[in-house]
């Protein structure tokens, strides 16, 4: 039978720390009366047929009991709203746009329920004036900018619509300038809308696809030359007197809120997150930083589907116990006869109450960045790319269903932009039991394999460590990563390398880890921004210009086109995937040295490591190497090298600088896991498997196996005190 | 018939028999070089009708579903098609983009 999913939820944290509470939201998408809640402990996450299956352990509480189901809606679209605006007669509304999606009516500017500039159906400019419509006749160009105004003199009754495009081409000629006759004396009051048209949140329609620029409001109609002077950067003293609405999209880029210069203070808000820091009709080309040139970044590109707060009312408020050891957990919520949801949560120790040496630090930044992460969506070569059939799951088809729960970081907006900006405050499906193995599902093999050898170790998220900064890991003798740590932030590697230069010890268990930068935002908590940039394995490429990040002016992309590598913390970065088999590693010379022989204690020395697995082999999926070159330090031990990979195991595309044919895993001599170790002054060490499948294999037979003995050696090592030995100068 | 793509290998039902026979004892392996480029031919066909699999026990079962080609329109599933293994499910796949390609049955 096929499972449908019916009941979704999302909690107003991710991470809590124990004594606090959450509150959770739920939608039930079928007609029952009530849900049930169970708070559950969640120790293995994935169900593979030989593994130990989905282990929960439900946690005492008063709000494990039947809940009334209601249904809850999501309201996509991004828009600015200026709740402060005067009642305007004669007007002139003008903004440079650069339209991604005509086809559909859609709304530059509105005033209360009376007045809009909008694009219709063919894409033309058109107003609407009272019950009139007058439209210029002349379709604009997708993604070219053009100058569009709108004005009418309340006096004479005259309309004019000017469309006037930065280029023409013969037969796509979209220039206008229309004059019509309106029923004179009319006055529009109400609120003011860029890029939606409604009075409320959840009665918002006519959203705009694409990027608005220098949006100005007049209080009569101006003639062409004065509209000119009106799209100045600044406000013009000759039209001082007629001016009502003149927002820089560019001031507090970082932020929710619209700046207008006009002098009225009629400053407006953002609601879902439209994207910023978008180059303007003006961009020259010569920088690729909105803070050097803030008026060349005057644009903000609205979306149809933009999502930041689903806004849903609580349903079950969970106070947890101060005495809650820190772990993963989740609401488990359950229909019968369907798929139980679960909203996932990580409780931290309370600060000064750790409960043991050894820190799971989960990799929530990577979770939300593939956050609705939609198989179906993927292209049409997306199943050579994994090299077997595509396996969708109950939550794509509920996905499919309900488009405006929002995509992931990897998805495109309706108009074909990327996503740049993902949101915790909304449910996020995938963030769940039997996810694909390096979203979530997988990481719950480290949380079996931890409890199996009886270290309870404290979980604390990517969010906790960007707020919290080093501190956060102070007192841990061992931070354990998820298989596929991939986004960071400043912030959060900041702290970890100084953590590790105090003595701190990482088992980085992971592939493709400390990839991308990404960036929080104290505006928009909740959230994280990735700028596609110029290189990469990317699933959308920002356009130029538009490499820096809105929410802090940081330059966006990889880390390795940045002042540092992902080599220089962990001792290998990203080299190549491959989804559809792992493999094997071998030992390596360095793992014969007194340094690091201990690791390997229990091995034999020609022993295949990891030939086993739920992802078939430890080697697989996302892959690291060593590479000195790319900051690798030249003392760290290289322990072990993959062996084994077939051609779908693909060097990633930052690794050449022109293509040829020996890109796969039977003759690319980079197309390897490395396993790397190392010392670092003060106490500090590192030990890094690179490769995403490692924990994957950790609890095969039932945890006895070569990559669990492994891993053991490394963690009691890691959580004795006892310093390294330091090398001699070679 | 839903054959793709922009690749320039046509499926030969005599000359390939060797390949299908590859593929049959190893659906995920260190295939050929020849197999890879015919798997490259099958898998990069559009999304609109493409197979795929649907999870209906994790990491127990799946059905074989036929994906839309548009995010608005949900898969046709074929609940008469359920694998234990997805190995199985690649094989029976194989043997239907086959047919698409060369018109005949594979016969092994």
């Amino acid at each position: 039978m096929v499972p449908r999913k019916v009941i979704a939820g999302y909690a107003d944290a991710l991470s809590i720390a124990a004594g606090e509470s959450l509150d959770v939201k739920v939608s039930v998408e079928a007609d029952v009366e009530s849900y049930r809640c169970d708070i559950v402990r969640l120790i293995c996450t994935d169900e593979h047929r030989e593994g130990p299956g989905l282990v929960e352990e439900v946690i005492d509480s008063p709000v494990n009991r039947s809940w009334p189901a209601r249904r809850q809606s999501i309201h996509v679209g991004s828009y600015a709203a200026v709740p402060e605006m005067p009642a305007l007669g004669s007007f002139t509304a003008q903004a440079w746009i650069w339209p991604t999606r005509l086809g559909a009516p859609q709304t530059i500017v509105a005033q209360g329920s009376a007045l809009a500039m909008e694009l219709d159906e063919s894409g033309a400019l058109a107003l609407a004036l009272g019950g009139e419509r007058f439209a210029s006749g002349r379709p604009l160009l997708e993604r070219e900018w053009a100058f569009v105004a709108a004005s009418y003199d309340a006096g004479s009754g005259a309309v004019r619509l000017i469309q006037s495009p930065m280029r023409h081409y013969p037969g796509f000629d979209s220039r206008a300038d229309r004059r019509f006759h309106a029923r004179p004396g009319q006055r529009f009051e109400g609120e003011l809308r860029i890029a939606a048209r409604g009075a409320a949140p959840d009665a918002m329609s006519r959203h705009y696809n694409g990027k608005i620029d220098r949006p100005r409001i007049a209080g009569r109609a101006l003639e062409r030359a004065e509209m000119d002077l009106l799209a100045e950067v600044a406000p013009p003293a000759a039209l001082a007197g007629d001016i009502v609405g003149f927002w820089d999209f560019a001031r507090e880029t970082p932020g929710a809120r619209i700046v207008d210069l006009s002098g009225g203070e009629r400053h407006g808000v953002l609601v879902n997150l439209p994207a910023r820091a978008m180059t303007g009709f003006n961009w020259s080309g010569d920088t690729g930083d909105w803070r050097v040139a803030p008026e060349q970044y005057g644009a903000i590109h609205f979306h149809d589907d933009d999502l930041y707060d689903a806004g849903w009312e609580t349903d079950i408020r969970f106070d947890s116990d101060p005495a809650l050891p820190s772990g993963v957990y989740a609401a488990r919520l359950v229909v019968p006869g369907a798929p139980p949801e679960h909203v996932v949560f990580f409780v931290r120790p309370e600060p000064g109450a750790r409960g043991s040496d050894v820190c799971y630090l989960a990799p929530t930044a990577s979770y939300l960045a593939y956050g609705n992460y939609r198989v179906m969506d993927c292209g049409p070569v997306y199943e050579a790319f994994q090299g077997r059939l595509l396996v969708a799951g109950p939550e794509d088809l509920f996905l499919n269903e309900h488009p405006e729960y929002g995509d992931s970081l990897y998805g495109e907006h309706s108009d074909g932009s990327g996503i740049c900006y993902s949101s915790r405050l909304r449910p996020i499906v995938n963030l769940r039991p039997n996810s694909p193995l390096w979203i979530f599902g997988g990481d719950g093999y480290l949380t079996w394999w931890l409890e199996r050898f009886g270290y309870r170790a404290d979980v604390v998220t990517d969010e906790d460590l960007h707020e919290q900064g080093q501190a956060l890991l102070e007192g841990y003798r061992c931070v354990v990563t998820g298989n596929h740590p991939e986004y960071w932030s400043r912030e959060m590697w900041d702290a970890m390398k100084a953590w590790l230069d105090g003595g701190g010890r990482l088992m980085y268990l992971g592939g493709n880890g400390f990839y991308w930068r990404i960036a929080f935002s104290e505006a928009y908590p909740g959230a994280i921004e990735v700028r596609r940039a110029e290189d990469g394995t990317r699933a959308w490429e920002a356009q130029p210009g538009e490499y820096h990040m809105s929410f802090n002016g940081e330059l966006g992309g990889m880390w390795r086109r940045g002042d540092r590598t992902p080599n220089q913390l962990t001792g290998v970065g990203f080299t190549a995937q491959g989804f559809d088999r792992g493999t094997y590693y071998v030992r390596r010379p360095g793992s014969f040295d007194a340094r690091a022989s201990w690791i390997f204690e229990g091995v034999g020395a020609d022993e295949r490591i990891g030939d086993f697995g739920f992802a078939d082999g430890a080697s697989g999926q996302e892959i690291d190497r060593y590479d000195a070159a790319l900051g690798s330090p030249p003392h760290a031990l290289v322990l072990a090298t993959s062996e084994g990979h077939n051609d779908n195991m693909l060097l990633s595309c930052e690794e050449f600088k022109s293509t040829h044919m020996m890109l796969g895993g039977t003759e690319n001599p980079k197309v390897r896991s490395d396993m790397v170790f190392f010392e670092i002054p003060g106490g500090g060490a590192v030990f890094s498997t690179g490769s995403i499948s490692w924990i994957a294999s950790l609890a095969w037979g039932d945890g006895d196996n070569n990559v669990s003995r492994i891993t053991r050696n490394v963690l009691e090592r890691f959580r004795d005190p006892a310093p390294f030995p330091d090398l001699p100068q070679e | 018939m839903a054959v793709p793509s922009n690749s320039g290998f046509r499926i030969d039902p005599e000359r390939d028999l060797d390949l299908a026979r590859e593929f049959m004892a190893a659906p995920a392996g260190l295939h050929s070089p020849n197999l890879q480029r015919l798997l490259r031919a099958m898998r990069g066909g559009p999304l609109e009708g493409k197979h795929a699999l649907l999870t209906t026990r994790p990491g127990r079962e799946w059905t074989l579903i036929r994906l839309s080609g548009s995010r608005d329109v949900p898969p046709e599933v074929l609940e008469d098609r359920v694998f234990d293994d997805r190995d199985e499910a690649e094989r029976v796949v194989f043997r239907l983009r086959w047919k698409e390609h060369t018109g005949r049955d594979l016969e092994l």
